[in-house]
C-alpha cells in the first residue's frame, strides 16, 4: 500500500496502481486518451503527462506504477504546457470537422481540448489526410480524425479476441485498419465505437441521424439475449435513436453485444399498431373492443383444457403473470415459456439458473461447455470467459460443435456419449475437473431443447455432483439461456401444470383438435404450421410469425416502451424503463391481459403495476431481490435415464436474427450478408 | 594522445587477420576461461572500476546496468544479453568497423558480459544494411564455436554460451534498445513504455541487457588489464578510449579510437588531416551524431571529447559521430535534412514525436528558403520543445536537439534568410552561402 502525495495531499493506494489512479483517488482529473480502465495500458498519448518530484522529465502518469513517497504535481506551468503541447499535436492532423461529426457533442478531443488546449491553433501547414476504411456494416470509420490511441486495436486483441485491426506505416503516416481489407468479425464490434475517444470510428446506422444532446437518455434494460445487459436507450421524440451500454460490473461490465446495440431500428419496423381481427381469412383493422369481442365469442362454452398459451422469448414477468393467471382461470393446465423445447426443469430453480453469476466466472478455473456457442448465445457470458481465460489456469473443455471461440478450448467431443466419459471417468477432463478448485460447466440449449434433454440435464447435475462443481461458497452448474424471458417464465412456473400438456404436448393436441384456441404472448419461435385449425390470439409487437397466423392481434409494447422486469440468465430481475410510449393504439403487456381478462369476465385483481409486482413477488420472492441474484439450493432436476446419440447443435444458427425485433431490422439483415451469409451456401437469387 | 599500448581496436582499419588466429595473436580469448572463473561478481565490480560508460549514446554506466540483472536465475525466465549493433545513427560507423576488423572481441565480450549477467544466450542485432558484417560476423561466431569457445561449457568455463545474429529489417527505432527488443520479438519496433525496464521484463519477458557493440567489445580488455587502468585513461566519469568517427568536411575522414577527454580540435587536427581548408574554415560540428546539438566555431575550438565536456556546453558525446561542416554549408538545409530523418523514422505510436516531427520538419524546409517570419522561430524553438521529454523514447529528444542547436547558435542565420527572402536585406551582405546568394 504505497503512500504518496499528489498536489500535496497524501493517498494511500493498493499496490500495483498507477499514478493516474492514484492522482484520481486524490481527487485531481488527469486527461487521457489511449489510456482505458478495461484495456491495457498503451502510454502512447502522452496527454496524462504529470510532474513527479526527481523526475527530470514529466511521467506519463498511466504507465508509471506508484510508489511509496512519489510527489505527484499536476497542476503545475510544466504540466499545462505538456498537456497543452499534446493537445496541439493532436489537433494538428485532425479534421476539426466537429459540425459534421457523430461524435460532436460527446467527444473526448473536443472536451479536453476545450480544457486543456491552447485558445488557437499555431500550425499552418497542410494537414494529413488518410483513406477511409470498410470494416463492415456496424462501424463508420473517418480515419482522418484518427488520434492512434489504439483503444480499438486493445479492445479487439484483449476483450473481443479478434486481431482484425492494427497499426501499419510509421511516423506521420501510421493508420490504424485492418491490414487487410476485412471487416471487424466479433459480435462485440459496437464498443469500439464507444472505445474511440474521437469521432473515427462511429455508428453507421446511427450515422447523421441526431446529435447527442437533443437525445434524452433513459436507462433500462436489453432483452434481446438473456444477459440482460444494462443499457441506456437514447430516444428523440417518438423514435429510438440509439443503444448503448451502462456500467454494471457484475452483468456487462461496460460492454454491449452487438445485436443488443443495432437491432433497435428494428423497432421501427412491421409494428402491430393496432388490433387485427381475421375476417373471411385476412387480418383486419379492429378496435380493442372488437378484438376483445372476437376473443370472447369464441372462448364462449370452450372448455378450460382446449385453450393453451406460449410465452415467447422477449415477454416481461408481469404479462406472464398475468396470462397464466388468466389461462389457470379459464381452467387450463396447457401453457409453456419453454418455446424451443427445452427440457428445463422449473421445479428446482438451480436448475435453470447460471449459478456460477458472470463475474463468478472469473474466480472459476476449469470449464466445460456443453452443447453450447456462448459466442453467439451470450457474448458477454464469453466475453467473461475469455477474460478469465487471459489470466491464464483456465481450462476449457467443449462437447457439441466445434466453434470458433475466443480462447484456446479442447474439443471433448460431439455429443452425449463424451459427457458420459466424462462422467464416468474415462475421459482426459475428467482430471482436469478434478483437480479444479473452481470448476464449473455450461449447459447450453442445445443439450436441452432435445428428445433426450430431460436426461442430458440429469447426466449434468450429477457430474457437477459427481466433481464437485456444487460445494460450499461454490456452484459451478450453470445453464446457458438465449432468451431474455426464460428464467423469468420458470421463476413464475409458467410451464404445464397438472395434466398440462408442454410445448410439443400442445402443438400435437391442436393436430389432434384437443386444443382449439392459442394464446402467443410473442411467441414466434414455435412452429407455427403445426397451429393448423386452432384459433390463435397474438399479443406481441412485431408482425412476425406469430402474428400472421393469428385470428386475432393484440398489439404490446416492445422493451423500450414499457417498465417491465425481466431475469437474466443468473436469476437476476431488473427492470426496463419506458423510453418512449408504445407505438398507436398499442399498450404494456400487462394492461392488456388484465382489460382481456375482464373482457372474459375473469377479471384479475390488479389495477396498477405496483399490485402485480406484489403479487410477483409472492408467487417468486426471488422477483423481491431487484438487481440481485438470489443464490439457489442445489435440489433435484432433471430425469436420469439412457442418453441418446445424436451430437448436440448449438440453440442458435444465426446469431443477428433470434427475435422479432432483430428480424425486422435492416442493419441485422445487413450483418447476416456481411458476416454470417459468406459462410453459408448461396442460391442462384443472391445478387 | 593515446598511446599504442593502451589502444583497444588494434585491427580497427582491417589491416590485419580478422579471424580467430588473428585476433588471439592480438591477445583475444586470452586466459577468457580464466576471468570467468573470476566469477560473475567480479566481472561486474571490475567493470563498474572501470567507470566504462554506455557507448551507444546515453552514456549510462555500463557496470551498472549489468548489476541490474537478478542475482538467481528464475528456471521460467531465462537472461539475455542483447548486443545493439543496429548502428544507424547518421554519421555514426564505428560498430560497422568493429564487427568487420574485429569481430573476435565482441564475441568474447559476449561471453564475458553474458556470463557476468548469468546469461546463457546472446542475441546480436545487426542492422539490415550490414550484409557483409553480418556475415563476417556469422564466420567469426561459427570459428569461436569451432574452437570450443561458445555453445556447451564456453572456453571449458562450464558456463553454456549460445550466440545468434539477428539481422534487422532497417528501422533507426529498431536501434532503441526496448524498440530493438520488440523488432527482435518479431513485432514492429516500437518502443515500450519504461518501467518496466528490460532488466526486470525485457527481451521475451525475461530480464535482458542490451549493450552497444563497442561497449561489450571493450570489456574483455578490461577484464584482461584491470579496471583501474581504464579508469585511468580520460577524465573522472569519463573514462577509457574511445572509438570517435569523423566525417564531412574533414581532408581525411575516419575512425580512430582515442583517448576520452581529447580536445575536439586536436582529434580532427591530428587523425582527420584538420578542417577542408583549415580551421578557420570551420562552421560547426556535431560532435556526437545526428541526435545531439550542433556546435559553432566558437564552442569547437576548445571543447573537449567526453559526456560531461560536451553536456555542459549543451551537447553530447553521443555516439561520438562528428560531422564537420565547414562554411560552404548551408547549416539550415542541413539541420531541415536531419528533420527529415526523423520524421521519416519516428515510429508514429506517441503523440509528440509522430505529429510533431512532420510539423518541424515542414517549417524547417520554410526556414530552409526563408519563407518564413521571425516569430516562426520561437514557435518552432516551442514546438520542439514540446516534443523533447514528453515521448516515450528518446527519438523525440533526438528529433528536437538538433533544431533547437540550431536555432540556439545560428539564430542570426535564421532571421537574416527570412530577411533576404522578404527583400528586406541586401543578400550579398548576408549570402552566407552559395544557394542563397541566387535566391
Amino acid at each position: 500500500m504505497p503512500k504518496l502525495s499528489v498536489n500535496g495531499i497524501e493517498v494511500e493506494v493498493p499496490a500495483g496502481t498507477t499514478v493516474l489512479q492514484a492522482c484520481e483517488a486524490a481527487g485531481a482529473e488527469v486527461p487521457r486518451f489511449c489510456y482505458h480502465d478495461r484495456l491495457s495500458i498503451a502510454g502512447n498519448c502522452r496527454m496524462c503527462l504529470v510532474e513527479v518530484e526527481k523526475s527530470p522529465k514529466p511521467v506519463a502518469s498511466c504507465a508509471m506504477p506508484a510508489s511509496e513517497g512519489m510527489v505527484v504535481k499536476t497542476n503545475t506551468a510544466q504540466v499545462k504546457k505538456a498537456r497543452e503541447g499534446v493537445m496541439e499535436f493532436l489537433l494538428i492532423n485532425h479534421p476539426l470537422d466537429c459540425p459534421i461529426c457523430d461524435q460532436g457533442g460527446e467527444c473526448d478531443l473536443q472536451d479536453q481540448a476545450m480544457t486543456y488546449g491552447r485558445h488557437a491553433s499555431r500550425f499552418d501547414e497542410g494537414k494529413r489526410a488518410v483513406k477511409d476504411k470498410d470494416i463492415g456494416p456496424l462501424i463508420k470509420t473517418i480515419m482522418t480524425r484518427c488520434i492512434h490511441c489504439t483503444r480499438c486495436i486493445r479492445f479487439g486483441e484483449e476483450v473481443a479476441g479478434v486481431e482484425v485491426l492494427g497499426l501499419t506505416g510509421r511516423g506521420e503516416h501510421m493508420e490504424v485498419g485492418p491490414y487487410v481489407e476485412a471487416v471487424v468479425n466479433t459480435e462485440l464490434s459496437g464498443n469500439i465505437i464507444d472505445l474511440c475517444p474521437v469521432g473515427a470510428l462511429t455508428s453507421k446506422p446511427y450515422e447523421f441521424h441526431a446529435r447527442s444532446w437533443e437525445l434524452v437518455k433513459t436507462e433500462s434494460i436489453d432483452v434481446l439475449d438473456a444477459v440482460g445487459a444494462n443499457i441506456r436507450v437514447d430516444t428523440r421524440g417518438a423514435e429510438v435513436m440509439r443503444i448503448l451500454p451502462r456500467l454494471n460490473e457484475d452483468v456487462n461490465e461496460e460492454w454491449l453485444a452487438d445485436k443488443s446495440r443495432f437491432a433497435c431500428d428494428g423497432l421501427k419496423k412491421r409494428r402491430l399498431d393496432r388490433c387485427f381481427v381475421r375476417r373471411h381469412g385476412k387480418l383486419e383493422p379492429a378496435s380493442w373492443d372488437e378484438a376483445f369481442g372476437a376473443i370472447a365469442e369464441r372462448l364462449r362454452g370452450v372448455a378450460g383444457n382446449r385453450i393453451a398459451a406460449f410465452a415467447g422469448d422477449l415477454a416481461d414477468a408481469e404479462a406472464m403473470l398475468l396470462l397464466k393467471e388468466l389461462i389457470t382461470a379459464l381452467g387450463s393446465p396447457h401453457m409453456d415459456c419453454r418455446q424451443d423445447g427445452a427440457k428445463l426443469d422449473a421445479s428446482s430453480r438451480a436448475g435453470y439458473l447460471f449459478n456460477t453469476t458472470i463475474a463468478g466466472i472469473e474466480r472459476a478455473d476449469a470449464c466445460l461447455l456443453i452443447g453450447t456457442n456462448p459466442r453467439w448465445e451470450a457474448p458477454l457470458v464469453n466475453a467473461r470467459l475469455r477474460k478469465r481465460w487471459r489470466r491464464g489456469g483456465f481450462a476449457i473443455g467443449l462437447i457439441g460443435e466445434p466453434r470458433e471461440l475466443t480462447y484456446k478450448y479442447s474439443q471433448l467431443g460431439a455429443g452425449p456419449q463424451t459427457l458420459a466419459e466424462i462422467a464416468n471417468d474415462r475421459h482426459a477432463f475428467a482430471a482436469t475437473l478434478k483437480a479444479a478448485k473452481a470448476p464449473m460447466l455450461i449447459l447450453g440449449q442445445g443439450a436441452l431443447a432435445r428428445p433426450d434433454g430431460a436426461q442430458i440435464l440429469a447426466a449434468a447435475r450429477q457430474l457437477a455432483l459427481d466433481f464437485g462443481l456444487v460445494r460450499e461458497g461454490w456452484n459451478g452448474f450453470n445453464v446457458l439461456h438465449g432468451a431474455a424471458a426464460r428464467v423469468g417464465g420458470l421463476d413464475l412456473g409458467f410451464v404445464p401444470g397438472q395434466g398440462g400438456r408442454d410445448v410439443a404436448g400442445i402443438l400435437d393436441g391442436v393436430q389432434s383438435g384437443a386444443i382449439e384456441i392459442v394464446y402467443l404472448l410473442g411467441a414466434d419461435e414455435i412452429d407455427t404450421a403445426r397451429l393448423g385449425g386452432a384459433f390463435v390470439i397474438y399479443q406481441g409487437h412485431h408482425g412476425d410469425a406469430g402474428a400472421s397466423r393469428a385470428d386475432v392481434v393484440l398489439p404490446g409494447a416492445a422493451y423500450t416502451e414499457k417498465s417491465a422486469t425481466y431475469v437474466n440468465l443468473e436469476g437476476r430481475p431488473q427492470r426496463t424503463r419506458r423510453a418512449i410510449h408504445p407505438l398507436g393504439e398499442a399498450r404494456e403487456d400487462w394492461k392488456i391481459l388484465r382489460a382481456l381478462s375482464e373482457a372474459l369476465g375473469r377479471k384479475l385483481p390488479y389495477d396498477t403495476v405496483e399490485a402485480v409486482r406484489q403479487r410477483l413477488g409472492v408467487v417468486a420472492p426471488s422477483f423481491r431481490a431487484l438487481g440481485r441474484v438470489e443464490p439457489a439450493a442445489f435440489g433435484n432436476f432433471g430425469s436420469p435415464g439412457p442418453l441418446g446419440s445424436e451430437p448436440f447443435k448449438s440453440a442458435i444458427a444465426n446469431y443477428y436474427m433470434t427475435d422479432p425485433i432483430s428480424r425486422a431490422s435492416p442493419t441485422m439483415a445487413q450483418c447476416v450478408e456481411a458476416f454470417v451469409a459468406p459462410a453459408q451456401t448461396k442460391t442462384g437469387t443472391h445478387g | 594522445m593515446l598511446r599504442d599500448s593502451d589502444r583497444v581496436f588494434t585491427n580497427l582499419y582491417g589491416a590485419h587477420d580478422w579471424g580467430l588466429a588473428g585476433a588471439r595473436q592480438r591477445g583475444d580469448w586470452d586466459g577468457t576461461k580464466g576471468l570467468l572463473e573470476k566469477g560473475h561478481d567480479w566481472i561486474v565490480e571490475e567493470i563498474k572500476a572501470s567507470d566504462l560508460r554506455g557507448r551507444g549514446g546515453a552514456g549510462f554506466p555500463a557496470g551498472l546496468k549489468w548489476s541490474f540483472m537478478p542475482k538467481q536465475i528464475d528456471p521460467k525466465r531465462p537472461h539475455y544479453l542483447v548486443v545493439n549493433a543496429d548502428e544507424s545513427e547518421p554519421g555514426t560507423c564505428k560498430d560497422r568497423d568493429i564487427i568487420r576488423n574485429d569481430p573476435h572481441k565482441l564475441i568474447e565480450g559476449c561471453l564475458l558480459a553474458g556470463f557476468a549477467m548469468r546469461a546463457h544466450v546472446g542475441y546480436i542485432y545487426i542492422r539490415g544494411e550490414f550484409i557483409d558484417e553480418a556475415h563476417r560476423l556469422d564466420a567469426a561466431i561459427d570459428q569461436a564455436y569451432q574452437a570450443g569457445l561458445l555453445g556447451k561449457n564456453a572456453c571449458g568455463s562450464g558456463w553454456d554460451f549460445d550466440l545468434y545474429v539477428h539481422r534487422g529489417a532497417g528501422a533507426y527505432i529498431c536501434g532503441e534498445e526496448t524498440g530493438l527488443l520488440e523488432s527482435l520479438e518479431g513485432k514492429p519496433g516500437r518502443p515500450r513504455l519504461k518501467p518496466p525496464f528490460p532488466a526486470a521484463v525485457g527481451l521475451y519477458g525475461c530480464p535482458s541487457t542490451i549493450n552497444n557493440v563497442e561497449t561489450i567489445a571493450v570489456a574483455p580488455t578490461i577484464l584482461r588489464r584491470g579496471g583501474a587502468w581504464f579508469a585511468g585513461l580520460g577524465r573522472p566519469k569519463n573514462t577509457g578510449t574511445k572509438v570517435f568517427c569523423i566525417s564531412g568536411h574533414v581532408n581525411q575522414p575516419c575512425n580512430v579510437e582515442e583517448e576520452m577527454g581529447i580536445p575536439l580540435r586536436e582529434l580532427i587536427e591530428k587523425h582527420a588531416g584538420g578542417v577542408r581548408g583549415g580551421w578557420d574554415n570551420l562552421k560547426a560540428i556535431i560532435p556526437g551524431g545526428s541526435s545531439v546539438p550542433l556546435l559553432p566555431k566558437a564552442i569547437c575550438d576548445d571543447v573537449l571529447m567526453d559526456f560531461d565536456s560536451l553536456r555542459a556546453v549543451r551537447s553530447g558525446l553521443g555516439t561520438a559521430a562528428v560531422i564537420v561542416m565547414d562554411k560552404t554549408t548551408d547549416v539550415i538545409a542541413a539541420i531541415a535534412r536531419l528533420s527529415h530523418f526523423y520524421m521519416h523514422e519516428s515510429c508514429g505510436q506517441c503523440t509528440p514525436c509522430r505529429e510533431g516531427t512532420g510539423w518541424v520538419y515542414r517549417t524547417m524546409q520554410r526556414m530552409v528558403k526563408g519563407e518564413a517570419s521571425v516569430e516562426d522561430i520561437d514557435r518552432l524553438n516551442d514546438v520542439v520543445g514540446q516534443i523533447e521529454g514528453h515521448t516515450i523514447c528518446a527519438l523525440g529528444d533526438a528529433a528536437a536537439w538538433p533544431v533547437q542547436g540550431l536555432i540556439r547558435h545560428f539564430r542570426d542565420e535564421l532571421e537574416a534568410r527570412i530577411l533576404v527572402a522578404k527583400g528586406g536585406l541586401s543578400s550579398a551582405r548576408f549570402s552566407l552561402t552559395p544557394g542563397i546568394a541566387a535566391a
